[in-house]
Order: structure tokens, then C-alpha cells, then sequence
């Protein structure tokens, strides 16, 4: 049992599970008000899990077992970081009901049991401390999203949503085969001891491929990414948020978890690997978001590349990296979720998602003009957002692993800022083009609630974020100190350079101008 | 002798009751055919009761012809509970449609007889004579409806295929026979492990492999399945699918581990071929079924193959796999079936055709999402029970230094999610077809209802009791 008396981590699998239920029994109006009710006090519950977490404190809190399940346990726990993806969770998720309650319109209380079900599932992902309840969480998303996408889906759902299914699984049996040999190997199930179980390095080869398989397609990487645009255009827009705002995560939380300190070696090994999939990623699907004429399926290019920052930032071995991956998780999931709310305002009133039929949407609209225009600033990391506190982090990162990572890496934000900067343009500069467009009124009450709370948050990222930085900050130490053997060496090990008086020689002061000319970073930054 | 009876009593007490209830029907005739059914039942549980291992104690008779230990007390828990079930399932079905012949029930309790003997069988000649029984039962069951040229086709097809099974295990066991001396399962092994395997040996084996794997139709011997399961009246085809399928499995465990021990090496190239053929076939060939019972068909022929790799590894944690995999199997199948048994149309008439099923979470929320568990659960998707099985037989492959059979064998299973998702999808995605008659069967809907929380995340809790049961019975062949 924990500090706090009573199981609040299971209390909060627990709510929307029974919501859910609930909800399969009422009427349209009740389960719309339910479930916003119960997501809402499991926002609650989130706050206070929060505030009660101790920072600084024991690494796993709110610690939970119950040995029910023979082979395995009911083990539940968090630490700064899963405390921090469970905010963001629980957070969107009033605001995922909230954008679905008119814009759905029929079979609504099975909707609203899906969402909710999703939520358990989302958050016992996060909360899971044995390895194989994090497996049949991490799987078991598949079944409502599948339902999601299927039914409440645009035109081509029923392949969206097969695809979306079967993509998934097979990235992740592969997953299980290798946490059933970890297991017979380390002689337990609980991921705190699996965490410190050095497993043999020839071993971390394959146990990393496996887990690679599993993670790279939710997060999704490049060249397995097909499955992210389909599955987001397809979506009704809540789905998006969801999977936009915390599926992807999913990937990233599973490389901090699980790749990165049990395998530290195979991570090292395949640092290239990983490093050139997103480079790839960041260039190829940048260019690729700049031609679409779908704004859902533009945002779904560039969740892949703001993904590829995650990946890049986690590999880099240093805690800029890691700190800025785990930022970019946080703002992403909140700002890609805004720009698919924003385009479902839209969506909701014109029924289309084409950016030709829309344009000059500020002269009409100019409460959303301004909150868009903010999220898309966020999404191109503007400073005073949370989107540039995780990009530059994670690119310094990238730096000091490999400059020429982050060399190209940069180039993903001036194309970012291409892509989204040109979206913006089309759809709220100009004159309309469409009188639709030009006569469609602005954000009501229920949008500007959503998007304005999101909106505060990302402000609030950008400004100060220490307050989402502090939880985590113990847990990116204790990954430090565990993959640090492994740090494969970089190419910036900057020194302090001696720094000649401006009256020496001409001769000596090209030798020290690179290293006077460079920010002179401190010595052993390492 | 007085010992070796109170071992078979289980068989003797559903001979008895089969006889009794024959005089029965022959005399009243099939007005009787509920009180017979319900009679049956009862006498499956009676003979539950008496399971050496449940509350009698195990023990081997006949000089080691007959093997009543934990191995067979599991299955025949699972044999007789699958069979009282279809036999509920039944009465309803057959009623509909004119007759329900009292000759049913009885055929289902001579079968069971004749699988108690399988899965009890310490000898190939025991094997033989039990396998026997419950086939020529299971022939006639096939074709029962008479009338109907499916059912007689199906009945022709099954009796003509397993023959020809019959004979090529009878000839595998000849070979045994001739080249260790013995009919015994354990001296076989000793024979076995005593110089290697001959090449006679190996013939014998892979004749008698062959034949018992006929039974629990693995590919490359699947050939009747899809035939006889869409031929065959529905709850035929509920109890084909459930209760032999768990006798042949524990056969063929039986005579892989206690008999052919020693030549391990030898049949787990078999199994393994069987197993990923079994599961790449049974995932392939059913994409294009439109008709549900040919598909469920293939679904048993894809499940066999998951259970197979938990025989491949060979060690007690892979045969208590496979008994874990067949008790959740069951369930999950009949389950399955008992949803068919309840499509038919507004007239009344069954329906068996997938498209049939559209729409169908829009008219009927509760058995679409019955039939929607099933699926995932056969799909092995956490977090529904089905997952759980497929886990456990993973497990032992990888314990068994398999790693790489468990890896491919899992990559089969995504083939077979997509067959599964295609019915969840026709229920939930597509528009509504013409709506089923409602259903009036309270009894059937129960069972619906009992099966799919067994199959829901519920079904975890069971594990730890299921796992003690399963760990108990394989100890008992290692």
C-alpha cells in the first residue's frame, strides 16, 4: 500500500472502467454526461496524484501489489516520468468528449464506453509495473481504437482501421516472444528488477530488435509510419487527439521504459539505426507534409516528424536529450491534439478537410484564427511555447552526441515552420474562397473552453517548464547512470579553448578561433 | 480387478446410462428426446463425480491397458463439460426444425465413452478401440440429419476420411509393434530409448502421428474439417469442435510424451511442421469464407496449431500449455458455436452466412458484443482470455529453447486476427441486414453469457487455479 492510504492508481483504472460499463446501459444525453463526468474525475484524481507525488522521493510511488494473476501481478506504480504522460492523458480526455459531443451522432453511448475503455487501458499502460500487465495494457488499446476508427470513421475507415490493427500487431507479438525470453532469463516480471538485470549483450541484440519492432511502429518511425496517416485522417477527431496526443507516446514512454535501460549496449550499438530513421524521417516527411491537401493528413506527416525529435533526443545519451524527448512527448501530445481539434472545428461546420475550400478565416473567425495560429507556433517551436523548450533540448542533445545529427535535424524545424506557416496561410489569411467558408461562424463556448485550456498549458510548457521538468528530472538521472556505460563516444567533446589576448600574434589566433567562435560549452559537460 | 473397475467408472456408469437410455428411447420413442437429453446430462455429471483424481484416487488398471492419472482426469473434465454443454445447446437447435431424435444424446455419451478411453489409454490397442468408439459415434452425428444432403454428404466424407486415419494409425502401430514388441506406451518408450530409434521405429511413428493428427485435424491432414463442420448440423459441429478435439490433443500428448519420449527429437519435427502449417493455413484459407461454420472450422484448424507448439517444446510446462490452451479453447469455441446456433432468420430458418451477421451490434448490442469477444479471444487479443493461453504455449517454447518457433508462430497469429476482425467488422462497421428472429432459448443465452465472462478479462483471476489443475495433470506424464 502506498503513503496515501488507498489505491489511487487502480481507483483511477477503475473510474472510467466502470463509466464505461455504465454508459452501455443509457441513453445518448446520459452517456455524454457521464463520461465527461468521469473523465473529468479522473482529471481530478490526476491533479491530486500530482501534487501528492513526493519529487525527489522514491524513485516508484503510489507502489500497488497484488499477486492475483498467478504468473503474473496486479503491480502498479509511477515515476516522475509516467506521472507526467498520465497528466497528459487524463488531461485530454474530458477535452476528447468535449470535441465529440455533437460532432458524433450516432451510437453514442458505445462511443463513449470506447473512449473510456481507451483511457483505462491508456493509463494502465503508463501505471503497469510488471511486464506483462504492461503488455496486455499496451495491446489491448488496439480493440477500441479499432472500434473508433471503424465506426465512427471517415469513408475509408474500414481499411484505416484494419490497417491501423494489423501494423500494430505485429510490431508488437514480436515484443512479447522477447519479454517471454527476458523474463525465463531474469526470473521475474516486476520492470523495476527487470530495470536493473543486466542482460548479455549479444542477447540486448535481438531483445532491442524486438522491442524496436514493437515501439517504432507506434511511435511511429520512418519507414513504418504508413499506418499514422490513414488511421489520423480516418479518425473521428477525438480519435485523432488520442492517438495523436497519447498513442504516439506510447512508443516514446516504451524506449525510456523498457529499451533504453535494459538493453543500454544493443542502444548504443544501434545508434546509427535509430539516428538515420529519424533523420529520415524529419527531411522526407517534412516535404511530404508540405504538399498535402488533406489538413488532417498534413498533421499526421508532422507528428512523424516532431516524433523523430523523441527518438533522436532518447538516443543521444545525455540529459538534454532525454529531457527534451520527454518534453516534446508532452507538448506534442498537447499541441498535435489542438491542431486536430482545430481542424475539427472546422471540420464540424464545412464537412471537409481540403485546404482549398477554406481561407480567410481570420476576418470571420478570429477567436480561432488566433488559437490556431498560437498551436501552430507551438508545433513549429516558437520560444514561449512548449514545442521550442523540447526541440532545442532535445537537438542540444542531439548535438553533443553527433553534430551532424543535429545538423540535420535543424533543418526539420525551418521546414516545419515551412509547412505549418503555409497551412496557416491557406486556411486563415487571404479572402474566403468558398462563401461556406467566408459565413461560418466562430469558436462557441464548448471549442473555446478546449482549446483555450490547451492552450494555457502549452504557454505555460514554454514558459516555465520546470514545473513538468522537476518529476522527471530524478528518473532521467537514474536512466543516466544506467545507460552511461554504454554512451557511445560523440564527435563535439568541446574543450575550453585558452582564449589568446587580442594583441598575439596572427599565426596563433586561427588555431583558436573555432573553439573561441563555438559556444564555448563547459568541460566535462559529459 | 475390482481396483481396475473403480478406475474405469466413469465409463462404466456412461455405459450404463447410454444403455438404459437406448431402452428408453427405443420404447417411448422420441417424445422422450428432452427427458433423455437432460437424463444425459446427468449422468455426465455423475460420472464427473466418480474422475479418478477428483475425489477417488488415480491410479493405472487392466496392468497398465487403462491410465486414469491427472492427465486424464483434466481432460476428461474438459470432455465431459464440453459435451453436457453442446448437448444443452442442442435440444433447443433440433426442436426447431421437427425432430430431436432421442438417439442424440446418447450417441454424444457413447462418444464420450470412447474419448474417456482415449485420453485413459496406456496402450496403442486401448488407444485404438477408444478412438473408435467415439469416431463411429461422431460418423452418425455427422449425417443425423438424415434428410438433409449436407448433413449425409458430411457424414459420408467424415466416415470415409477417418477410416482411412483409423488405418493409417492401425498400420503405425503395427510397425511399433513389430519393431519394439510391445503395445505398451511405456515399454514402447523403453524400446525406444534403448538403442535410438530404427527406421522402423520412425515408420511407426510417423504412421501413428499421422493418424492421431487426422483427429485433431492438423495440416497437412485437415482436409474433412471445413466440410464436415459446415455439413454437419450446427451443434454437431459445436460438439466436433470442442470435446474430440480435446480427447486427440490429449492423445496425441499422451503417445508423443509417455510413449515416444525418447525419440523426442524425431517427432517434434513433425509437430512443428504441423503447427506452422496449421496456423498458417488455418489463418489463410479462412479469409475467403463467407459461410461462419466453414470459418470456425479454420479457426479450430489455426487453434490446433498454437496448441501443437506447446507439444513441440516437449517438457511439462509445454504439456501443461497445451491443456491450458484446450480448456480455453473450449470455451472460447463453443461459444462461438452457440452464437451461430442462435442466427436464423425471420422465418426461423438458420442462417449460416457471414454477411448475414451485418449490422448485427445495431439490432443485437448483447450478441453481437458475445460474438465480438469470442472473436478477439480467438484472435488472442489482450486483454481477453484468449491471449492468455497462446501466452503459455509461447512460454514453453521459449523455455524449450524454441525461441524461434514461438517468434514465427506468433507472427502467424497476426494472419489470423484479420479473419477474426472481418466478423467484428460485419458486425459493427457495415449497415444492417435483415434482423434475426428474436431468440427464446433463456438457457443458450445463459451459457452465451457464462462463456464470454469465462473469455472476458475475468477469466485472469482463474488462472492461478486452471495452472495449479494443468501443472498437476502434465506432472503426471513426466
Amino acid at each position: 500500500m502506498n503513503s496515501l492510504g488507498f489505491p489511487i492508481l487502480s481507483l483511477m483504472l477503475a473510474v472510467p472502467m466502470v463509466a464505461a460499463i455504465a454508459c452501455l446501459f443509457v441513453g445518448a444525453n446520459a452517456a455524454r454526461w457521464l463520461a465527461l463526468g468521469a473523465t473529468l474525475l479522473d482529471f481530478l484524481l490526476g491533479i491530486f496524484l500530482w501534487s501528492a507525488f513526493e519529487i525527489g522521493g522514491a524513485q516508484w510511488q503510489f507502489t500497488e501489489f497484488a499477486p492475483v494473476f498467478g504468473r503474473f501481478a496486479w503491480a502498479l506504480g509511477i515515476d516522475g516520468i509516467a506521472l507526467m504522460l498520465i497528466m497528459l492523458s487524463v488531461f485530454l480526455m474530458p477535452i476528447c468528449i468535449a470535441a465529440s459531443w455533437s460532432s458524433i451522432e450516432h451510437r453514442i453511448p458505445e462511443y463513449m464506453a470506447a473512449f473510456l475503455f481507451m483511457e483505462t487501458l491508456m493509463l494502465g499502460v503508463f501505471m503497469a509495473q510488471d511486464i506483462f500487465l504492461f503488455y496486455i495494457f499496451f495491446e489491448a488499446g488496439l480493440i477500441p481504437m479499432y472500434l473508433i476508427i471503424g465506426i465512427w470513421g471517415g469513408k475509408e475507415r474500414v481499411y484505416a482501421s484494419y490497417k491501423f490493427f494489423l501494423y500494430t500487431l505485429l510490431g508488437s507479438v514480436l515484443m512479447l516472444v522477447a519479454m517471454l525470453w527476458m523474463v525465463n532469463n531474469a526470473g521475474t516480471t516486476f520492470i523495476p528488477n527487470l530495470l536493473t538485470y543486466d542482460f548479455p549483450p549479444e542477447a540486448q541484440t535481438w531483445l532491442w530488435l524486438a522491442f524496436f519492432a514493437s515501439f517504432a511502429v507506434k511511435l511511429p518511425m520512418w519507414p513504418v509510419h504508413t499506418w499514422l496517416p490513414d488511421a489520423h485522417v480516418q479518425a473521428p477527431t477525438a480519435g485523432s487527439v488520442i492517438l495523436a496526443g497519447v498513442l504516439l507516446k506510447l512508443g516514446g514512454y516504451g524506449f525510456v521504459r523498457f529499451t533504453l535501460p535494459m538493453f543500454p549496449e544493443a542502444s548504443a550499438q544501434f545508434f546509427w539505426l535509430v539516428m538515420g530513421l529519424s533523420l529520415v524521417a524529419i527531411v522526407y516527411t517534412s516535404l511530404v507534409a508540405l504538399v498535402q491537401k488533406d489538413m488532417k493528413k498534413l498533421i499526421a506527416y508532422s507528428s512523424v516528424a516532431h516524433m523523430a525529435f523523441v527518438s533522436i533526443g532518447l538516443f543521444a545519451f545525455n540529459r538534454q536529450g532525454l529531457e527534451g524527448a520527454l518534453i516534446v512527448m508532452l507538448s506534442h501530445g498537447l499541441v498535435s491534439g489542438a491542431l486536430f481539434l482545430c481542424v475539427g472545428v472546422i471540420y464540424d461546420r464545412l464537412h471537409t478537410r481540403e485546404i482549398d475550400r477554406y481561407g480567410g478565416l481570420s476576418n470571420n473567425m478570429p477567436a480561432y484564427a488566433t488559437l490556431f495560429l498560437l498551436f501552430t507556433m507551438a508545433s513549429v517551436g516558437l520560444p514561449g511555447t512548449g514545442g521550442f523548450v523540447g526541440e532545442f533540448l532535445s537537438l542540444l542533445g542531439a548535438y553533443e552526441a553527433n553534430s551532424w545529427v543535429a545538423l540535420v535535424a535543424t533543418t526539420g524545424i525551418i521546414l516545419g515552420a515551412a509547412y505549418m506557416l503555409y497551412l496557416y496561410w491557406r486556411v486563415a489569411y487571404g479572402t474566403a474562397r468558398n462563401p461556406d467558408a467566408a459565413a461560418m461562424p466562430d469558436l462557441n463556448k464548448r471549442e473555446l473552453a478546449m482549446l483555450g485550456s490547451i492552450a494555457a498549458v502549452v504557454l505555460w510548457m514554454g514558459v516555465y517548464p520546470e514545473s513538468f521538468l522537476a518529476p522527471m528530472r530524478n528518473d532521467v538521472g537514474l536512466l543516466l547512470t544506467r545507460i552511461e556505460r554504454a554512451n557511445p563516444p560523440g564527435d563535439a567533446a568541446l574543450v575550453r579553448g585558452s582564449g589568446a589576448p587580442a594583441a598575439a600574434g596572427a599565426a596563433q589566433h586561427g588555431a583558436s578561433a573555432t573553439a573561441t567562435a563555438a559556444h564555448p560549452a563547459p568541460a566535462g559537460s559529459h | 480387478m475390482g481396483n481396475s473397475l473403480t478406475l474405469t467408472l466413469p465409463e462404466v456408469v456412461l455405459s450404463l446410462s447410454s444403455l438404459a437410455l437406448l431402452m428408453v428411447a427405443a420404447y417411448a420413442g422420441d417424445r422422450t428426446s428432452r427427458v433423455v437429453s437432460w437424463l444425459a446430462i446427468a449422468s455426465l455429471l455423475v460420472a464427473a463425480l466418480f474422475i479418478p483424481g477428483i475425489i477417488a484416487p488415480t491410479g493405472i488398471g487392466f496392468d497398465g491397458l487403462f491410465v486414469a492419472d491427472n492427465f486424464a482426469a483434466f481432460s476428461k473434465v474438459l470432455i465431459y463439460i464440453a459435451a453436457a454443454a453442446s448437448l444443452i445447446a442442442a435440444s433447443g437447435w433440433f426442436s426447431r426444425g421437427g425432430v430431436f431424435r432421442a438417439e442424440y444424446p446418447i450417441l454424444i455419451l457413447l462418444s464420450s465413452v470412447g474419448m474417456g478411453m482415449m485420453v485413459s489409454a496406456g496402450d496403442l490397442l486401448t488407444l485404438y478401440i477408444g478412438l473408435e468408439l467415439q469416431s463411429l459415434s461422431a460418423y452418425v452425428l455427422a449425417s443425423f440429419q438424415r434428410q438433409d444432403t449436407r448433413s449425409a454428404e458430411a457424414g459420408l466424407k467424415y466416415f470415409v476420411l477417418g477410416a482411412l486415419a483409423s488405418g493409417i494409425l492401425l498400420y503405425g502401430v503395427s510397425l511399433l509393434y513389430g519393431f519394439t514388441g510391445s503395445t505398451m506406451l511405456s515399454e514402447i518408450s523403453v524400446a525406444l530409448g534403448r538403442d535410438g530409434v530404427s527406421t522402423g521405429e520412425l515408420f511407426g511413428l510417423v504412421f501413428v502421428m499421422a493418424g492421431i493428427a487426422f483427429k485433431v485435424s492438423a495440416v497437412p491432414f485437415h482436409m474433412w474439417t471445413p466440410d464436415v463442420y459446415e455439413g454437419a448440423p450446427t451443434p454437431v459441429t459445436a460438439f466436433f469442435a470442442s470435446a474430440p478435439k480435446v480427447a486427440a490433443m490429449a492423445l496425441l500428448t499422451r503417445v508423443a510424451i509417455e510413449g515416444m519420449g525418447p525419440a523426442t527429437f524425431e517427432w517434434r519435427q513433425i509437430v512443428i511442421f504441423m503447427a506452422l502449417a496449421s496456423t498458417v493455413l488455418g489463418g489463410v484459407a479462412a479469409i475467403g469464407q463467407p459461410n461462419i461454420k466453414r470459418l470456425l472450422a479454420y479457426s479450430s484448424i489455426n487453434n490446433v496449431g498454437f496448441a501443437l507448439i506447446g507439444l513441440a517444446a516437449a517438457t511439462r510446462e509445454g504439456v501443461a500449455s497445451v491443456l491450458f490452451y484446450m480448456a480455453v479453447y473450449v470455451v472460447m469455441t463453443l461459444g462461438s458455436f452457440f452464437c451461430v446456433l442462435r442466427m436464423r432468420d425471420a422465418a426461423g430458418n438458420p442462417v449460416e452466412s457471414i454477411a448475414s451477421l451485418s449490422g448485427l451490434s445495431r439490432n443485437r448490442p448483447g450478441f453481437a458484443a458475445a460474438l465480438a469477444i469470442f472473436m478477439f479471444s480467438l484472435a488472442g487479443i489482450p486483454p481477453l482470455f484468449g491471449f492468455w493461453p497462446k501466452f503459455l504455449v509461447f512460454n514453453a517454447a521459449v523455455q524449450a529453447d524454441l525461441t524461434w518457433l514461438a517468434a514465427v508462430g506468433i507472427a502467424t497469429s497476426v494472419i489470423g486476427a484479420y479473419y477474426y476482425l472481418k466478423i467484428v467488422k460485419t458486425m459493427y462497421f457495415d449497415e444492417p441486414a435483415p434482423a434475426y428472429e428474436p431468440s427464446t432459448d433463456r438457457l443458450g443465452g445463459a451459457l452465451i453469457m457464462a462463456a464470454a465472462l469465462f473469455v472476458s478479462p475475468l477469466g485472469y483471476f482463474s488462472i492461478p487455479l486452471i495452472d495449479r489443475a494443468a501443472q498437476n495433470a502434465a506432472g503426471s506424464l513426466f
